[in-house]
């Protein structure tokens, strides 16, 4: 479903972001991206989203645009090079929850940014928002729909940002740090609609206890390196590991050790 | 200094709140009241400088529409408080210009300069009353979009709507920059000018980062060049009989003085 062949990327000339980075996530996996502060886990998702890199018009193949990007190896959606000429076919598979919630909503209000999606994908305005109420409910969050979204607390916004993508329906949902700022209730909800949803997954975060729960492998990735790649019990019970990358077992095992 | 910035942000967004209410007034399609709204500064401009009787009729329209949308004239007046001086000072030096006696109460002698004075500011409280009713009862997205409707290219409307939403986010950066350098200088006022520069430098870079991150995840959501505009119903004949009416109530007062003509009946 989603294969890095040999990714190479870097913003800056001679500052490698990523480097010689493969591997391949097949259709329904949910994948854990962990790794310290920098090591590349938002890079991941841009690339692949084609924000930046050679999706953005930069790297080794196409040449245009920005020249500050430089990169190389291949970035595959179902087979779909990430390109700028596939990038319409590509973005309509992926749903992206920001690691900012404030730079994801740009509509006044809850609804009406659910909707914009909904609405460019031709989708009738009944429909959409059948669809965004469904949503909404799922997540149990209905009381968002009309309020602004300058008004609300920034957990609120990620829940709400989190439905923005959910309504979309996405054949992979790759979510930046989706818990960082919710409360352990908002928290719960989400790693339970995770569990929930057959969509191919990719999640970072540092809480690595959410990881455990959602994610049946984990990609570790260490100054834009692979530095592990398997079964999340494996990588999320080695303590080495972990530490070694600036990272702590998940509290459920610190107890046990 | 922070709390002006919280304000200004927060006036920005109230215009959204305001504009999202649901009266009447507010559910006539944008179309028809981008209509309304031009027609009426373009009769208001056009009155002579000295029927100020007659202009005086035109606050008929203002003073409905507020009655109706629910809107506060005071919150008009409050969010126009910097741009409502300019506009009262464009007349002030005619009663020194033009001395010619119109006439006299008493022994006061009224010169057609402060008529004129009059009429000018009143034209300017007019037109400046009329164009925030329609920003007030009518969503930026749905203004956009009537807008695309007659033709605007859509690159300038693109632009006029994210200049609408991109001024909250600019004004947001400088709060959180204001706030993270007061707290490390108190009982500082404001900002040294020594740190002006990197400020706004800072200010431009935070900007231009959300801007992009904005503009993307609008991309990842199937924004592909044309916005979706929120007003998708059809015109009604509601509309239609909404914009004649006004329009033609205008044009009568434009070529009748109506003031004038109550007047005589009143006296009669
Ligand atoms: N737009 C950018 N321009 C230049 N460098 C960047 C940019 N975005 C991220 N970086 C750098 O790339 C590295 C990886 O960033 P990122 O992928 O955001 O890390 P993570 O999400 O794992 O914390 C960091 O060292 C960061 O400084
Ligand atoms: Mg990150």
């Amino acid at each position: 479903m989603i294969r890095f062949e040999d990714v190479t990327f870097a913003y800056e000339k001679g500052k490698p972001v990523l480097s010689a980075v493969s591997f391949e996530i097949g259709k329904g996996e949910t994948v854990g991206l962990i790794g310290a502060n920098g090591a590349g886990k938002s890079t991941v998702m841009k690339l692949l989203l084609g924000l930046a890199g050679p999706g953005a018009g930069a790297g080794s193949g196409s040449g245009a645009g920005n020249t500050k990007n430089t990169g190389s190896g291949r970035i595959l959606v179902e087979g779909i090079e990430v390109l700028p000429k596939n990038l319409p076919q590509i973005r309509r598979k992926l749903g992206f929850v920001l690691q900012n919630s404030d730079n994801q909503m740009f509509m006044p209000t809850v609804f009406e940014d659910m909707m914009f999606g909904l609405l460019n994908y031709g989708m009738s305005r009944m429909e959409a928002e059948r669809r965004v109420d469904e949503v909404l409910q799922d997540l149990g969050q209905e009381k968002l729909k009309y309020l602004y979204n300058h008004k609300i607390s920034g957990g609120e916004k990620r829940m709400a940002a989190v439905a923005t993508v959910l309504a979309m329906d996405p054949e992979v949902l790759l979510m930046d740090e989706p818990t960082s700022a919710l409360d352990p209730y908002n928290r719960r909800i989400i790693i339970r609609t995770i569990g929930a949803l057959k969509q191919t997954k990719i999640i970072t975060s540092h809480d690595l206890d959410m990881i455990y729960d959602t994610c049946g492998r984990v990609i570790l990735l260490s100054d834009g390196k692979i530095a592990a790649d398997g079964p999340a019990e494996d990588i999320l019970m080695d303590k080495k590991l972990l530490e070694a990358n600036r990272m702590e077992l998940p509290l459920r095992f610190a107890t046990c050790v | 200094m922070n709390q002006n910035i919280e304000r200004s942000i927060h006036d920005l967004r109230e215009m959204d709140a305001l504009a999202s209410g649901d009266s009447m007034v507010h559910r006539v399609s944008a179309g028809a009241k981008l209509l309304v709204t031009v027609v009426y500064i373009g009769t208001v401009v056009s009155f002579a400088k000295l029927n100020m009787t007659g202009l005086l009729f035109m606050v008929l329209y203002p003073v409905l529409l507020f009655t109706v949308s629910g809107i506060p004239i005071s919150t008009c007046f409050y969010k126009l408080r910097f741009v409502l001086p300019l506009v009262l000072f464009v007349g002030v030096f005619n009663p020194f210009f033009d001395r010619t006696p119109a006439f006299a109460i008493g022994s006061f002698t009224v010169t057609t300069g402060m008529i004129s004075m009059v009429t000018l500011m009143m034209k300017g409280v007019f037109c400046l009353m009329a164009s925030f009713l329609l920003m007030a009862t009518t969503r930026i997205e749905a203004l956009c979009g009537a807008l695309r409707k007659i033709h605007m290219p859509q690159m300038l409307v693109t632009l006029l709507l994210l200049t609408f939403r991109y001024a909250a986010v600019m004004a947001e950066e400088v709060n959180v920059m204001t706030q993270a350098y007061s707290l490390r200088a108190p009982g500082q006022k404001g900002i040294h000018y020594t740190a002006w520069g990197s400020f706004l430098g800072q200010l431009l870079l935070r900007s231009m980062d959300r801007a992009d991150e904005l503009y993307s995840s609008m991309l990842l959501r199937g924004y592909h060049g044309e916005f979706y505009y929120a007003e998708t119903k059809k015109r009604s004949s509601g509309d239609t009989l909404y914009a004649a009416i006004w329009c033609a109530a205008f044009l009568a007062a434009r070529c009748v003085n109506l003031t004038q003509v109550l007047g005589m009946t009143v006296v009669r």
